[in-house]
């Protein structure tokens, strides 16, 4: 394809353009920019918030972000009026806004804040949102807060659950001055069929929708002199917890996320990629099981914890065919619970904490669920995202950039490079398939790179795998939307698959709901998922059963996948929720 | 974790409206007036059920469109329905007096739609177009021109006595 190439001038500077979808992408393609709330894109065009006025030579004051470009406009960026018009945006904002930002959970990531900031807000000239007037917050669930005083009515999270996950739990309500962002009737999270995906936190510009912290509990363990507390690190932070420190998307930290949590205090680290060897190992041997006997195929993934309680609440019809494995998290810390007292003097089950750091807000949920546990013996005691332990590493005080790189305790500190890329969308996929191809053929896989299985702009991907004779289908796709379509081709008898991985954000768990902000670069979900394809590619063991720790695991204490004891440990079982639930109504 | 308000409607009815208009997103608007219509106000539970039941919807964009017209009701009405014009007219000719006079006989608060009783609702609306005859209340359809405080506590004492 030819690219068509046009020009248009912007503050008198003459800029190419091709096939961008509105005049706001050439102004950022062109290396300049100018503000934005509602835009978000990702998501469709709203044209609301008025803050990316440009002024066109013979078109007036016109939106950026909704008008598409056209060759020879001649467009100025920053005249007195569109100045005046984002002041005025931004002071109205203000009126209606609690803005109490010291203790604000999104200060600093604001793009309230920030603006007003650039733009020199010292004074508001309407009437303000008075104390009296705040409405409540919501504050009925481990994960995700709403605070409607924060709310500018951008309706970026409508759109993200909408478009990502085709829920609409929040939506628009009321009209005029009255109008409201909120789940319906303005319930409590916890009284909806929220995932709790943290999509909807991660595109809002305010503190309207944050992650409930748990900073504050992992400080009192680590200060508890009685504790000993132990972390374990998800494959996707070690690629993004560097952007808070100034450091390039994809670039992997792992070494220095290490240092840092022991230089917070932490007693042992541990990588759950070594946790997504032992899902694979398990789960490889669930599918080949099925393949075999042809019961409860397509196989689904159960890593994510927001595609689970979907198939829980509103699709249970299909509960029996998600894979009964846990997620690497929740294999780990029953692990770590039951070993780490036979390997270290002085730990035992009940002063040992576990720490999880995540790149989702679902995972908070995930270690309450009751099935996980012999209910009582909370395996997993707090779950950090990306941004929580991005922040207490800054509380303390550490040269993040700096720190000389460690690597993991032992045991389980070895991973392969399967495990690395549970991260990325289509990775599980991969991974499963690298053991499976072995195990069913029994010959060596020879290219270990199923390329076929990458790639995070690509929400449904078919994958077609030949075992040795055996063929085989896989599904992979990210958000709740395409894992729908393919819940209905199965339903209606055109599905060809017979496994399906489902991630609930968008390119899987690089880009989870508790990953840094990253509003408007489209760039960086591919750079993570890059930075974890290269640690796979540098690795010495790329596949899963290779692995020496996860040897040693089954031959001194699991014995071999699906025995009685990894069935106890590493598997668990689902529960109907249909039950009051939305589409509960007869 | 239940997501249902306590109150019970019949969904069978819900639904054979959801049919007759057709289960598209472009006939929400018809589906909620017949609600209406049919339980005199749109339930919780019925937004819901819409909500699921038809693609590119959800219960809290159904929500949106019934709070976003003035013509929906969320609470139940009353068997008499009172409205009173608060349009210029009406407001200048003292429409204010009027109201709060309904309201002390209804024994009604500030925000109440509807008495404990259900036997009435009481609304402001604006101009009815009837401004010759301010001030101006309506009661299930029928017109009462030029009310005073005294004219309209004799109406309702009117309608209490036939109740009783
Ligand atoms: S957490 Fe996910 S499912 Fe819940 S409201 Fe936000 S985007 Fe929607
Ligand atoms: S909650 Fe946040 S994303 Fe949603 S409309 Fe309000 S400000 Fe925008
Ligand atoms: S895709 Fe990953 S980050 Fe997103 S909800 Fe699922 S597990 Fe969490
Ligand atoms: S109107 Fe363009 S960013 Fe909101
Ligand atoms: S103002 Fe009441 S009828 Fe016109």
């Amino acid at each position: 394809m030819t690219e068509n190439k046009k020009t248009l001038f912007i503050d008198d500077k003459e800029v190419e353009f091709t096939n961008e979808p509105n005049v706001l992408e050439v102004i950022r393609k062109a290396g300049l920019n100018v503000p934005t709330f509602c835009y978000r894109p990702d998501l469709t065009q709203y044209g609301s918030c008025r803050m990316c006025v440009v002024e066109i030579e013979g078109r007036g004051i016109q939106s950026s972000c909704t008008m598409p470009p056209e060759a020879g406009l001649k467009i100025h960026l920053n005249t007195e009026k569109t100045r005046r018009i984002r002041k005025t945006v931004l002071e109205l904002l203000l009126a209606n806004h609690d803005r109490e930002c010291t203790t604000c959970d999104k200060s600093g990531h604001c793009e309230l804040q920030k603006y007003c900031e650039e733009y020199g807000i010292r004074d508001i000239k309407f009437p303000t949102l008075q104390k009296e007037d705040f409405l409540p917050l919501d504050t009925s669930n481990p994960s995700i807060i709403r605070d409607p005083n924060k709310c500018i009515l951008c309706g970026a999270c409508v759109r993200a659950c909408t478009e990502f996950q085709g829920h609409s739990i929040l939506g628009f309500a009321n009209r005029g001055s009255k109008t409201l962002v909120q789940p319906m009737a303005g319930r409590d999270f916890s009284k909806t069929d929220c995932i709790y995906c943290g999509q909807c936190q991660a595109v809002c510009p305010t503190g309207a929708l944050t992650i409930v912290s748990d900073v504050d509990n992992v400080w009192k363990d680590i200060t508890n002199k009685d504790k000993k507390v132990v972390a374990q690190i998800a494959p996707s932070i070690r690629v993004a917890l560097g952007e808070m420190f100034g450091l390039e998307p994809g670039e992997n930290t792992i070494g220095l996320i290490t240092a840092a949590l022991r230089k917070i205090g932490f007693d042992l680290v541990f990588d759950t990629n070594f946790a997504a060897d032992l899902t694979i190992m398990e789960e490889a041997n669930e599918f080949i099981e099925r393949l075999k006997s042809g019961e409860n195929l397509p196989i689904f993934t159960s890593c994510c914890p927001a595609w689970v309680k979907y198939i829980e609440q509103s699709r249970p019809k299909f509960l029996k065919n998600l894979s009964t494995c846990k997620s690497p998290l929740s294999m780990l810390s029953p692990v770590l619970k039951e070993l780490l007292p036979k390997y270290f003097e002085g730990y035992t089950k009940e002063n040992l904490s576990v720490v999880s750091i995540m790149p989702c807000t679902a995972k908070k949920i995930e270690i309450n669920r009751c099935q996980l546990g012999t209910c009582g013996v909370q395996y997993t005691d707090f779950v950090l995202t990306t941004q929580e332990l991005g922040r207490m590493i800054k509380e303390a005080g550490i040269d993040f950039k700096n720190l000389p790189p460690e690597t993991a305790d032992s045991p389980f500190g070895q991973y392969s490079g399967a495990g690395t890329i549970f991260g990325a969308s289509g990775g599980v996929a991969e991974a499963a398939a690298r053991t499976a191809y072995e195990v069913v053929t029994g010959k060596e896989l020879k290219d270990v790179d199923i390329v076929q299985f990458r790639g995070t702009s690509d929400r449904s991907k078919t994958i077609e795998l030949d075992l040795n004779g055996t063929k085989v289908t896989v599904r992979v796709v990210s958000t709740i939307l395409e894992a729908e379509k393919a819940l209905r081709e199965i339903e209606s008898g055109t599905a060809n698959f017979q496994m399906l991985e489902v991630m609930a954000c968008p390119g899987g768990c690089i880009n989870g709901g508790g990953q840094p902000y990253s509003y408007n670069d489209t760039t960086i979900k591919a750079k993570r998922a890059a930075g974890l394809y290269k640690e796979d590619k540098g690795l010495p063991v790329r596949k899963s059963h290779e692995n020496p720790d996860i040897k040693k695991l089954y031959a001194e204490f699991l014995k071999e996948p699906g025995s009685h004891k990894a069935h106890e440990l590493l598997h668990t079982t689902y529960e109907d929720l249909f039950k009051g639930s939305y589409r509960d109504l007869k | 974790m239940t997501t249902q308000s306590a109150s019970k409607i019949d969904f069978s009815k819900v639904d054979e409206i959801i049919q007759s208009y057709g289960a598209k997103k472009s006939n929400l608007i018809a589906i909620l007036q017949k609600v209406q219509e049919t339980f005199r106000y749109l339930p919780e539970d019925a937004m819901i059920y819409i909500g699921t039941k038809i693609d590119g919807l959800s219960p809290a964009t159904v929500y949106g469109v019934a709070t976003f017209y003035a013509q929906f009701s969320l609470e139940p009405k009353g068997k008499y329905e009172i409205k009173v014009c608060d349009g210029t007219a009406c407001h200048v000719r003292g429409s204010m007096p009027v109201l709060n006079a309904i309201k002390a006989r209804l024994n009604i608060k500030s925000g109440q739609l509807t008495t404990d009783d259900g036997l009435f609702s009481l609304e402001t609306v604006s101009c009815l177009g009837a401004c010759g005859l301010a001030p101006v209340v309506v009661i299930n359809e029928k017109v009462y021109p030029q009310m005073t405080s005294d004219a309209v506590k004799l109406i309702l004492d009117t309608i209490f006595q036939e109740e009783a």
